[in-house]
């Protein structure tokens, strides 16, 4: 084990130092939320397709049992947060960017939480092959804790095909307000090192860093003694100093090897695999116990709640049952958000259940905490700060200019689908343009167009074959009537009559 | 001096460059396949026939050739006209009198009245259409193009249109 000083780090272009806000909630307590009477399980809560439920209503589940099935490659199997009886499967609305209402699981719960058996435990996972690993991680429905819940499976299936060399615990958490990273690295180092010995072992890798940032003392130093005592040289502990987006997945990659993502790809392209300590830990708790992933920690905090902590909450809960376990609103509760002031989205109501990707539940005072622009929006004065501050380097006034009054079949050209949607552009902007959101709108209207062309292109294409159909059956059918008048010709019945006549003086 | 004749040489250079090219360009004739092409791909794809032609490569075809306006495809709309104008240098023009732009919509067979007759599966431009005779027949939704070409030929009515949700 060895700890590399900041200075061998590379420089990400653009950024912003932001306030943290993060000694509100980061106490390095980590408390629990209470199993509550009815859990409410989205289907549709990770990236990429929705999973299939294998129970009907009133099947009795135990806590870690499958619920549902991932479908196809890019999904993950889901698992009963705690025991109890299904009572239905219905539509319910949850947090999301499109508030729409989702398939859920419902159970009832019976208090007693039973478990399944520790069957799924891997006592010896460095015993194990690649391949039994990897689907060990696959079934127990493992998700990127990170705020996307991407399948790991699907994420290390992609890494172990392009073959990749270094594998990045991201435990970067560069999101204002947010500490749910920073209290399970404090409170389980030890765990995310073990889980990362895994994933090293799965994929035969060589070599690990960890990159914790430098406001995070207590879990840099937590990271030291648990490191001590997993004596892994391949591991490397790394202080990231403390800018946002230091902690996106493309952005900790550049700062940690200095190899920079290419435009739509992935970080295995340039052989590298990253993952949030919360994933890891979760690989961990798989490996000890053989509990399959059903509950993360999420930071509730903000000036609208009146004890912010930090909490391990079982997916399914109610949002309301997590703002009572941090002592209820305040009188200044205005707005609830899921996530950080930055990339956060409202939630209408907190009766949704908590999700995978749900790490923060910020409650405030003010819309956005930091992008709250009250002042009106104005034009553009072309002062290129968006430009300079932006982490990806792209032209965000240009952009904007693109699909506001220009050409929106620019938009690929000036790498809109390369933003991060970090919001950095929005805070700089004198003018306050809501640059971000016109971003992601101009993404969804991307989006519907290449649905619109693939759709279009396909008509197309079975229209012509069905052309090319028709007019072979038209050709052959003329030829097969210009065969049969020739065969009809006034010499064939010639012959025919002629061989007759042979035949009949035999008779 | 020297100046005057670096003018004057490239100049000349222009000139002839100049005239050559747009010799070139009238001379040679225009690739109207690679047009048709690129005309084709604006449009929505819906083989509706609405405009008078009997699908859409068959009017891409007509439009490259001049024969007919830019204007006569109603499920593209304005969108598409823009779009070909743009392409063609020519000006943007509203959509034909008496042509409307239908709402996004699938055609959906009510499998309970469907009688099996197969009169609705050669008139799907693009196949979508799955089913024989005397069995029951279903329009596949990720294919239909919602022409609205089969509505016509059924002898039960048995085919309606159902308007698609906004989002994809």
């Amino acid at each position: 084990m060895s700890s590399a000083p900041t200075a061998n780090l590379f420089r990400l272009p653009g950024g912003l130092r932001l306030p943290g806000h993060k000694r509100v909630s980061a106490t390095g307590a980590l408390s629990a939320v209470a199993v509550p009477k009815t859990l409410t399980v989205s289907l549709r809560q990770h990236a990429g397709t929705a999973a299939q439920p294998i129970v009907e209503p009133g099947d009795r589940v135990l806590h870690g049992q499958r619920i549902a099935n991932a479908e196809g490659g890019f999904s993950a199997h889901l698992h009963a947060p705690s025991s109890g009886v299904v009572r239905s499967i219905e539509q319910r609305p949850v947090p999301g960017r499109a508030s729409l209402s989702v398939p859920c699981i419902i159970i009832d719960t019976d208090g007693e939480d039973a478990r399944i058996d520790d069957g799924q435990a891997i006592p010896n996972p460095f015993a194990l092959g690649s391949r039994e690993l990897l689907d060990a991680i696959g079934a127990a429905g493992i998700v990127g804790l990170g705020g996307a819940a991407f399948p790991t499976l699907a994420k290390l299936n992609q890494a172990s095909e392009a073959g990749i060399d270094t594998l990045i615990l991201n435990g970067v958490e560069c999101e204002p307000f947010i500490s749910c990273d920073d209290a399970l690295m404090r409170n389980r180092a030890g765990e995310i090192l073990y889980g990362a010995r895994i994933l090293m072992h799965a994929l035969g890798l060589r070599q690990c860093f960890v990159g914790i940032e430098s406001d995070k003392p207590e879990a840099w130093q937590a990271f030291n003694d648990a490191a001590a005592v997993d004596n892994n040289d391949k591991l490397t502990l790394v202080q990231i100093p403390t800018i946002y987006p230091s902690g996106g997945e493309d952005q900790l990659v550049y700062l940690l090897t200095g190899r920079e993502v290419p435009s739509g790809g992935f970080p295995s392209d340039i052989g590298a695999l990253v993952h949030n300590v919360g994933t890891a830990a979760s690989v961990a708790t798989l490996a000890l116990s053989g509990m399959p992933l059903t509950s993360r920690i999420v930071t509730v905090t903000g000036d609208g709640v009146a004890a912010p902590g930090n909490f391990e909450v079982r997916f399914g809960t109610p949002i309301s049952d997590l703002i009572e376990a941090a002592g209820g609103y305040t009188e200044r509760a205005n707005h609830l958000i899921m996530g950080g002031p930055m990339t956060g989205i409202p939630i209408e109501d907190d009766a949704m259940p908590v999700v995978q990707k749900c790490n923060c539940v910020l409650v405030t005072s003010r819309t956005i905490t930091e992008n709250a622009s009250t002042e009106p929006e104005r034009p553009c004065i072309r002062c290129g700060e968006c430009a300079r501050i932006c982490p990806v380097r792209l032209q965000p006034q240009q952009m904007h200019r693109a699909f506001t009054i220009g050409d929106r079949d620019d938009l690929p050209r000036l790498g809109l689908r390369d933003c991060i949607e970090c919001g950095c552009c929005d805070l700089v902007c004198p003018s306050h343009i809501p640059l971000t959101q016109t971003f992601r709108d101009a993404k969804a209207h991307q989006q519907l167009q290449n649905y619109e062309r693939e759709r279009a292109s396909r008509a197309r294409e079975r229209y012509e074959t069905r052309q090319q159909r028709d007019q072979h059956r038209e050709t052959t059918e003329a030829e097969r009537l210009a065969d049969l008048k020739q065969k009809a010709s006034r010499d064939a019945i010639s012959e025919i009559l002629a061989r007759k006549k042979q035949k009949e003086p035999e008779q | 001096m020297s100046a005057l004749t670096a003018a004057a040489v490239l100049g000349g250079i222009a000139a002839v460059s100049g005239i050559s090219l747009t010799l070139a360009a009238r001379a040679l004739p225009r690739d109207e396949e690679s047009l048709t092409e690129q005309i084709d791909s604006l449009l929505p794809q819906t083989q509706c026939a609405q405009c008078g032609y009997p699908g859409c490569r068959p009017y891409a075809e007509a439009i490259a050739t001049n024969e007919v306006g830019i204007n006569r495809c109603p499920p593209g709309g304005s969108a598409t006209i823009e779009a070909l104008a743009r392409l063609l240098n020519r000006p943007v023009i509203p959509l034909e009198a008496g042509m409307e732009t239908p709402p996004d919509a699938l055609a959906v067979i009510d499998e309970s009245r469907c009688i099996g007759c197969a009169r609705c599966l050669p008139a799907c431009p693009v196949d979508a259409i799955v089913g024989a005779h005397q069995f029951m027949h279903t329009v596949v939704s990720d294919l239909c193009t919602g022409c609205e070409l089969c509505i016509e030929p059924c002898p039960v009515d048995c085919i309606e249109m159902i308007p698609t949700e906004g989002d994809a």
